[in-house]
């Protein structure tokens, strides 16, 4: 019998994710791929999958989904609220723990709880293309699979190699985060003492303008004494840009690959996946940091994750 | 030559050549970015050349800012004599319907409509780089008599194919995005084709554009 999910709900933002895709900064095509990448390992593992197959990746509210097929396990990491239906009951699913599924089950991702992304694996693939190496869905530029559109109410997605396996549970809480780290941005000396010390003392909140492409700040103005536009250049995850207006604007994964206002930091890669946790109405500030300072947070992170993983080998 | 080399955050290269936009320090930029591309060097997952700047990103799983700073720092970028770039003709209509901001720009340059067009056409322009959208090509140099500043207030959706002019520079929207160039005309050909996997981009930095006008009969009938 072939499997496959039914999307009865899109929900918000429901996409297919993986690792992204390198080498096309210069054509104009971002790396896109998961938000969350520490939560997108380990869904992976938790279902046995391969660590960087595709997975669902949803924002806010989830999608609904009916099974249909042999039995297959699931599991949903990040923060979330979901149930699953089944026949004779329903229950709160917890995430961090795989659930094994069946024919004509549903899975109900209700809302992310204080926190955007969450994810969806499976022990089975799904049948989605490749584009450039990658699944990743970037709806603005039409691109990765599902001919680049988030996913949609009443499309069907196959589902190859499905299994059920034992079931896997992680005891894991994503830690909330206040403080994001950053490294002084290219233009730091655009900014006067005084808006230099706005940035690195007040507090911001995240605007509703927030999407996988850009987090949007409010806050104090950060006073630009130089020019509010550089010559367009080469962006990255984790820019902040300082607007016209005076506001931070920090580069998420989708993002355009060129810009023209200054960079006034850099969110260092350790804080990344906490910061796109961040949903809208949360107040942050940012913290300075010396590269080599930096780069062992990362490494200091980067075994962590490591170590959860082995864990569930 | 590259005058600085900075990290930009912890996982970035950030190469300054300078200030100045120029065909010359174009150049030179390209020719580092070709040069590291065909080198495929391990850990390397992004280049991004501009105007006058290149960014190297990097998996800082596999390298770190100062191995990446010496690999750029000891490149002979003499290797590979700079590619032969490609002439390309840009069919663009100028109907009302396409040149959405032409009142704006005859009122800012003080041109009419007739010789804003007949100083825009027929021109050579060199592709300094593409992107921020897929496939975008950033074009110069617009003849002095021809250069505005950016809308102040950007539209929320650009039509796809408009070419659009500011300061120096034209673009052309390879598919509707928002954005806040002045809008000149629209061209029915495909800029960016995704389904190309090894070239999706029509124009390539150090190609050379021109523009040709074309009726509202042409640009309907361009994909029949």
């Amino acid at each position: 019998m072939s499997s496959f999910f039914e999307i009865i709900r899109g929900g918000i933002n429901t996409t297919f994710q993986d690792n992204g895709r390198n080498n096309l900064y210069h054509i104009g095509i971002p790396f896109s791929g998961v938000m969350d990448k520490r939560n997108y390992l380990l869904a992976n593992s938790l279902v046995g999958s391969g660590i960087n197959k595709p997975v669902i990746e949803f924002a806010y509210q989830g999608p609904l989904i009916r099974y249909k097929g042999n039995k297959i396990n699931f599991v949903i990491t990040g923060d979330v609220i979901f149930k699953i239906k089944k026949k004779e009951n329903e229950i709160d699913g917890n995430c961090y723990e795989s659930y094994t599924i069946e024919d004509g089950d549903q899975i109900d991702v209700i809302s992310t709880n204080k926190s955007v992304y969450g994810y969806l694996a499976i022990s089975g693939e799904f049948d989605i293309n490749f584009q450039w190496g990658s699944c990743s869905i970037n709806t603005k530029a039409y691109i990765g699979s599902n001919k680049g559109k988030k996913l949609q109410n009443n499309q069907k997605i196959k589902i190859l190699n499905v299994h059920s396996n034992q079931k896997k549970i992680l005891n894991y809480i994503n830690t909330k985060v206040e403080k994001i780290r950053v490294i002084k941005g290219t233009n730091f000396n655009y900014f006067s003492s005084k808006g230099k010390k706005v940035f690195f003392e007040k507090e911001f909140t995240v605007s509703k303008l927030s999407d996988r492409m850009g987090m949007r700040l409010e806050g104090p103005n950060i006073e630009n004494v130089v020019d509010t536009n550089i010559r367009s250049e080469g962006l990255i995850k984790g820019v902040i840009q300082v607007t016209a207006e005076g506001n931070p604007i920090i580069m998420l994964s989708d993002h355009g690959t060129i810009g023209g206002y200054p960079k006034i930091g850099v969110v260092i890669s350790a804080d990344y996946d906490k910061l796109v946790q961040l949903p809208p109405g949360s107040k942050l500030k940012f913290q300075e940091i010396e590269l080599t300072e930096a780069e062992n947070l990362f490494k200091i992170y980067e075994i962590e994750t490591q170590n959860l993983i082995l864990q569930l080998r | 030559m590259i005058k600085n080399i900075s990290n930009l955050g912890d996982a970035a290269l950030y190469c300054d050549f300078g200030d100045e936009v120029s065909r010359e320090i174009n150049s030179t930029v390209i020719r580092y970015f070709k040069n590291l591309k065909k080198k495929n060097i391990p850990g390397i997952i992004n280049l991004t050349p501009s105007y006058n700047k290149l960014i190297v990103s990097f998996d800082l799983r596999e390298v770190s800012f100062i191995k990446v700073k010496k690999i750029v720092e000891n490149l002979d970028i003499s290797e590979i004599p700079s590619e032969i770039s490609k002439k390309i003709e840009i069919p663009v209509c100028c109907n009302d319907l396409f040149s959405l901001d032409i009142k704006r720009l005859e009122k800012k340059l003080s041109l009419n409509r007739e010789k804003v067009y007949e100083n825009f056409f027929g021109k050579e322009y060199f592709c300094y780089m593409t992107g921020f959208i897929a496939g975008m090509p950033f074009l110069g140099d617009l003849e002095k008599s021809m250069r505005v500043n950016r809308l102040e207030t950007p539209r929320v959706k650009v039509p796809k194919g408009s070419v659009g002019l500011t300061e120096q520079f034209a673009n052309i929207y390879t598919f509707e995005s928002p954005g806040g160039w002045n809008i000149i005309g629209n061209t029915p050909l495909e800029i960016f084709d995704s389904s190309k996997i090894d070239d999706p981009n029509l124009i390539s930095p150090g190609d050379i554009v021109t523009f040709k006008q074309i009726s509202l009969e042409d640009h309907k009938n361009y994909n029949e």
